[in-house]
């Protein structure tokens, strides 16, 4: 059963998504395989089984559900709760579930995997109760769990974003703690008509602050120095500077925001050439328009080809999909023409709004830059401190950092010290070359592997 | 020592799943993760670390590993990433998890 798919698409958010009905309307046979136990990627996280969506998930909620009921279209396969740990050269893409692993095979391989928040550190972010404002969100969506009296802290679309909802949903949050400084702001409005295409987005952001406002939320600005501890009461106690002065503020949960950043260790892992992208401060697969990467048969679009939100994603996967149909002579090179000038346009007017999103919500320094004690990896608990020792005593790149400290040993792999090891080398003079990531990208038991006979393995190449 | 949940009681159904987490007897709703179910029910520490630091869930995305708690026998496992059902047992962890209690024996 070799190349029994023409596809094998990992991720079902929206590139995903639009990926497989682009693909199978056009009579390719796809496969698509999401680590979660139903289909939406995090934007549309269970949203099917939402009663009013729309308080929810916004605007979007439409265009969420109706990218769901396309993925009945025949010629899809959906796995749900498969963990996809390896692609190797021949593109065999190796998933488990419930501790059993398979393997699949196509021709094309389109990884849409999505983004996750980049870590915001300061001394207490691993005490139970400090969460990304991303997690609250999948909570609340996916069941029904609203924070109590939180405190926001951070900046960026979606820390306003999870504010407003908060609000909607009447579970106000308590403050919002911001990083912004109005100098931000000043040095994005450059990018401000560049963005004009974005209009829409653009104003239903100014729309969020109004409504933070109009609630009363307490607000601070221009806010640094975080560092959060237990009280007595198992609370926890959030300290902070706010425009120089010393601030405290007593909570149950404590949410933050710094960007998100694109999942890249399956990529990584894979072979796919990446690159530093500045203005968003992370790593990146290198693309072409299409999402097609170095590596023959393997393709990557949306949030992992680098960081553009749900519509730019929703058009990247479709433009993926139609290269691969082109490659794989379902459609003519002028059919593929054709039929993508739509998505480059929607995903060009979508994509306009990032320079300026990105100068405005830069992630601040100090945060990527954490103090001695401040915990980097929290797998292996090693602290920023350790990490600089390790640097004086000769570790030379994130390699050397990684065996000397074990930061990036733990199961996450790196994805969450990964990004802070880099800024601390940086801030050290030493070279930073990209982490490795290798397979299996996901804890996969010994057991599990033997069980993949050699026999099965063989027989697809 | 019993922490309150950081999250406001959900509005009560009919409807739900029981399990018990640490041999406490604890109603989750249908769709929630044991991630959710634990955070709903309790705002302690979901593990602890090899040097006995309190941690609860993360990301929730599966993504961090942090949630890490035993599941009907089975250590390590992504509380996040594993849905509630009917009569689940639950345990925290507690530093590294213990090879001897692997369920399936001779792996």
């Amino acid at each position: 059963m070799a190349n029994e798919f023409d596809l094998i698409i990992v991720g079902a958010g929206p590139a995903g998504m639009s990926a497989a009905y682009t693909a199978a309307k056009n009579k390719a046979k796809v496969l698509l395989l999401d680590e979660q136990p139903y289909a939406g990627g995090q934007i549309f996280r269970n949203i099917e089984s939402q009663v009013n969506g729309e308080s929810i998930y916004g605007d979007e909620y439409e265009t969420g559900k109706a990218l769901i009921n396309r993925l009945g279209t025949q010629g899809i396969s959906l796995e749900f709760r498969a963990s996809v740990w390896r692609i190797d050269e021949a593109r065999n893409v190796l998933w488990s579930r419930d501790e059993v692993s398979h393997i699949s095979t196509a021709r094309h391989v389109l990884l849409t995997g999505g983004a996750q928040e980049r870590p915001m550190l300061f001394p207490g972010w691993t005490l139970p109760g400090v969460m990304p404002v991303g997690a609250a969100q999948i909570l609340m969506k996916s069941s029904g769990l609203l924070p109590r009296d939180a405190v926001l802290v951070g900046s960026g679309p979606l820390l306003y974003w999870v504010a407003v909802q908060l609000i909607r949903a009447g579970a106000p949050p308590k403050a919002l703690v911001d990083t912004q400084t109005p100098a931000m702001y000043l040095k994005a409005l450059k990018h401000l008509p560049q963005a004009l295409p974005a209009m829409v987005t653009l104003l239903k952001g100014v729309r969020y602050l109004q409504e933070i406002r109009a609630a009363k939320i307490k607000r601070f600005s221009r806010s640094s120095d975080f560092a959060v501890t237990e009280t007595d009461h198992n609370e926890l106690c959030l300290s902070f500077k706010s425009k120089g002065f010393a601030q405290q503020i007593t909570a149950p949960i404590i949410l933050t925001h710094h960007g998100i950043i694109p999942a890249t260790n399956l990529a990584r892992s894979a072979g796919v050439k990446h690159e530093w992208n500045e203005q968003q401060q992370c790593i990146q697969p290198v693309v072409d328009g299409w999402g097609q990467t170095n590596i023959s048969g393997l393709h990557i679009a949306g949030d992992s080809a680098g960081i553009g939100g749900a519509e730019v994603a929703q058009a990247s996967g479709q433009l993926a999909a139609l290269n691969i149909l082109c490659l794989s002579s379902y459609i003519s090179k002028l059919e593929r023409d054709t039929a993508s000038r739509k998505a480059f346009t929607k995903r060009r007017r979508a994509m306009s709004i990032r320079a300026f999103l990105d100068v405005a919500y830069t992630p601040l320094a100090e945060l990527q830059l954490p103090s001695n004690e401040t915990i980097v990896c929290r797998c292996e608990e090693v602290t920023a401190g350790e990490i600089r020792r390790s640097v004086e005593q000769g570790a030379d790149g994130p390699r050397q950092v990684k065996t000397t400290v074990r930061a990036g040993m733990g199961p996450c792999q790196g994805r969450l010290c990964d990004p802070t090891v880099r800024t601390i080398l940086a801030s050290c003079q030493v070279p930073t070359s990209l982490p490795n990531a290798r397979s299996p990208v996901k804890p996969v038991k010994l057991g599990e592997l033997a069980a993949l006979s050699n026999s099965t393995f063989h027989n697809h190449d | 020592m019993s922490t309150a949940s950081r999250f406001k009681a959900r509005p009560s159904t009919n409807h739900f799943i029981s399990l018990t987490i640490d041999g406490q007897s604890v109603l989750a709703k249908p769709g929630d993760s044991v991630a959710a179910a634990m955070l709903a029910y309790s705002g302690d520490a979901m593990r602890h670390t090899v040097k006995g630091s309190p941690r609860a869930a993360y990301c929730m995305m599966g993504v961090c590993f942090d949630c890490l708690v035993e599941v009907d026998g089975y250590p390590n496992t992504q509380a996040c990433m594993v849905q509630v059902k009917e009569g689940m047992v639950i345990r925290r962890q507690q530093g590294l998890r213990k090879l001897k209690k692997e369920p399936t024996g001779g792996e």
